[in-house]
């Protein structure tokens, strides 16, 4: 009786979220994968069966790849794609750079100080990231604070366009995911042994060679947990390059975005989906399980 | 070799914090600016927090996002803690790699993908057996929930895979069954670690703009959505205003979160001392 309960408690705890998840996180990506080889057509929802019932027995099934293939040809969907790759990796190495000090001098500050510079870096992670991305458009505008600040100060006569360029994509990213990467890199580096750079300096080691042979190696998995977090999210990036970006700075979010709700080709949406998925998240999701730990988040 | 590398780091350091706190100060100093402009300073007024007070759609869309934010968290803390215990504490079992996927997974999906494939899923449900009736709090609210458990879940995990498992085995060693154990032993010791849970659910689910987006129907306009609309036009005082407050709020509750932690750390450092001083 006993052993019983135990079996159908332990049942009933794994099987409520499994089948949550199961029903809202599994099953729509085959929902996804449906549309994305169904045919276009007018109407809501605006795609075709994937199946039509010509008897009970006797069923037509109609499989377009022509998304993909659009995708594949239109140099729009490309270009997007590579963009998006390069924007997040130069914003993921930007991130790393200043991360890097930061989560450096937090770690080897005084125990009071750390406290205070880790709720200062928590604090924007815990505020609307809407919000923080909206602010810098009153930084960068034409009559902003930089160019308000340089004006007056003489520095230039005529306002320095910033905002709607691929610098302010940039900047709005890497403002926004840096807490992601000091994290991680304050995590690994607080771990990291001092004595270690002590007796690599009595050796006679110079400072910048005892970093990159000791330090770099030994706060690898913070570097590689950080970066993971801010380029992932960052590819897929919709709120910075909607609202800091120009029309013609073309990220795949972004593409995506427009394609369902602009254009309503769910079709075509939903094939771009399913290249993001094969592309970027099953690369990661290998790369993780070959490295044998899941990423530390949040 | 310290000074001129400290001097480096105390650089860069005063760099990256005057970098993550300028944009928000900024925006904190032109909400109070009288003038419609928001970067022409033209003297101080509150008049914007008026305005605010008195703009219903904000406000409503306000009200929206906080009831699906209590709803969501308190319904990914529940999920997401029964995940986080099956994998931290039942073992191997059939099946722990497909949810110890599902719950990994949510992670690292882009929002759009998320954002889309709930939609499409609410649209196939709607029209297979006729629910959800269209797109609205509801859709919403189990969008958010989808993503947020997982977040709860991995917290909960971690919390759970450090906690010595020795208590809860002596209590059932001593004949309490499983149920009794989890809510007299584990829960209480974990409760630091819900609460954190479902902060970050409710933060998650309150701040969400893309997969709302998506699943979102007339009529049921969240915050985001509001603000996101409002600013695609440019610069609003009336969003300096609520963003000001929102910031004000948020650091209240880390200062007081902060004291707290830190209290309950000196309480139990003094617990151990006394405990090691009866015994000696």
């Amino acid at each position: 009786m006993r052993r019983w309960s135990l079996g159908a408690g332990r049942f009933a705890v794994t099987a409520v979220p499994a089948l949550w998840l199961l029903l809202f996180f599994a099953v729509p990506f085959l929902i996804v994968l449906k549309i994305s080889v169904s045919g276009m057509r007018l109407g809501m929802p605006p795609y075709e069966p994937l199946i039509t019932w010509a008897s009970s027995l006797v069923f037509e099934l109609r499989v377009h790849l022509d998304h993909y293939a659009f995708l594949w040809q239109d140099p729009l969907y490309r270009n997007a794609w590579l963009n998006s790759l390069q924007v997040a990796a130069v914003s993921t190495l930007l991130c790393l750079l200043l991360g890097y000090p930061l989560a450096w001098g937090i770690a080897r500050a005084t125990p009071a100080w750390r406290n205070l510079l880790l709720l200062l870096i928590m604090l924007p992670f815990w505020t609307s990231f809407l919000l923080r991305v909206y602010a810098w458009l009153g930084i960068l505008k034409n009559n902003g604070l930089i160019n308000n600040t340089l004006l007056a100060l003489g520095v230039i006569d005529r306002p320095i366009v910033m905002l709607q360029t691929d610098f302010a994509v940039y900047l709005g990213i890497v403002y926004s995911y840096l807490p992601f990467m000091v994290l991680p890199l304050y995590a690994a580096i607080e771990k990291l042994d001092q004595t270690l750079l002590e007796a690599a300096a009595d050796l006679g080691c110079r400072p910048f060679r005892a970093f990159l042979a000791v330090t770099l190696p030994l706060t690898w998995g913070g570097i590689v947990a950080g970066s993971l977090l801010v380029f992932i999210p960052a590819v897929g990036e919709f709120v910075i390059p909607a609202l800091l970006g120009g029309p013609d700075s073309l990220m795949i979010g972004r593409v995506l975005w427009e394609e369902f709700f602009n254009n309503r080709d769910w079709p075509v949406a939903s094939a771009v989906a399913i290249a993001m998925l094969l592309l970027l998240v099953l690369p990661i999701v290998v790369f993780q399980h070959v490295q044998g730990r899941t990423p530390v988040v949040r | 070799m310290g000074g001129r590398r400290s001097f480096f780091v105390v650089t860069m350091m005063a760099f990256g914090f005057a970098f993550l706190y300028v944009p928000i100060l900024s925006m904190i100093v032109y909400s109070f600016n009288e003038s419609r402009l928001v970067t022409v300073w033209a003297g101080f007024s509150t008049r914007w927090y008026a305005a605010l007070l008195h703009n219903e759609q904000l406000l409503d869309a306000a009200r929206l996002s906080l009831r699906i934010a209590v709803v969501n968290a308190t319904g990914a803390t529940l999920l997401g803690t029964l995940a986080g215990l099956a994998l931290a504490r039942f073992g191997q079992f059939r099946g722990r790699a497909l949810l110890s996927g599902m719950v990994t997974a949510p992670l690292v999906m882009p929002e759009v993908i998320t954002g889309l494939s709930l939609l499409l899923l609410f649209v196939a449900l709607e029209q297979m057996i006729g629910w959800p009736a269209g797109r609205g709090v509801t859709t919403i609210t189990i969008a958010h929930i989808t993503f947020s458990m997982a977040y709860v879940a991995v917290v909960m995990q971690s919390r759970l895979a450090v906690l010595d498992e020795s208590l809860e085995e002596a209590a059932m060693d001593l004949g309490a069954r499983p149920v009794k154990v989890f809510f007299l032993i584990t829960l209480p010791i974990v409760l630091p670690a819900v609460l954190a849970g479902w902060l970050l659910a409710f933060t998650l689910s309150w701040d969400d703009l893309v997969i709302s987006s998506f699943v979102a129907g007339p009529g049921s306009s969240t915050l985001p959505i509001v603000v996101f609309s409002k600013v695609r036009l440019g610069v609003s005082p009336e969003v300096n205003a609520l963003a000001t407050i929102l910031v004000l709020i948020v650091a209240l509750g880390i200062v007081v979160a902060g004291v707290y932690l830190q209290r309950q750390e000196r309480r139990r450092e003094r617990d151990v001392q006394q405990a090691l001083a009866a015994r000696g």
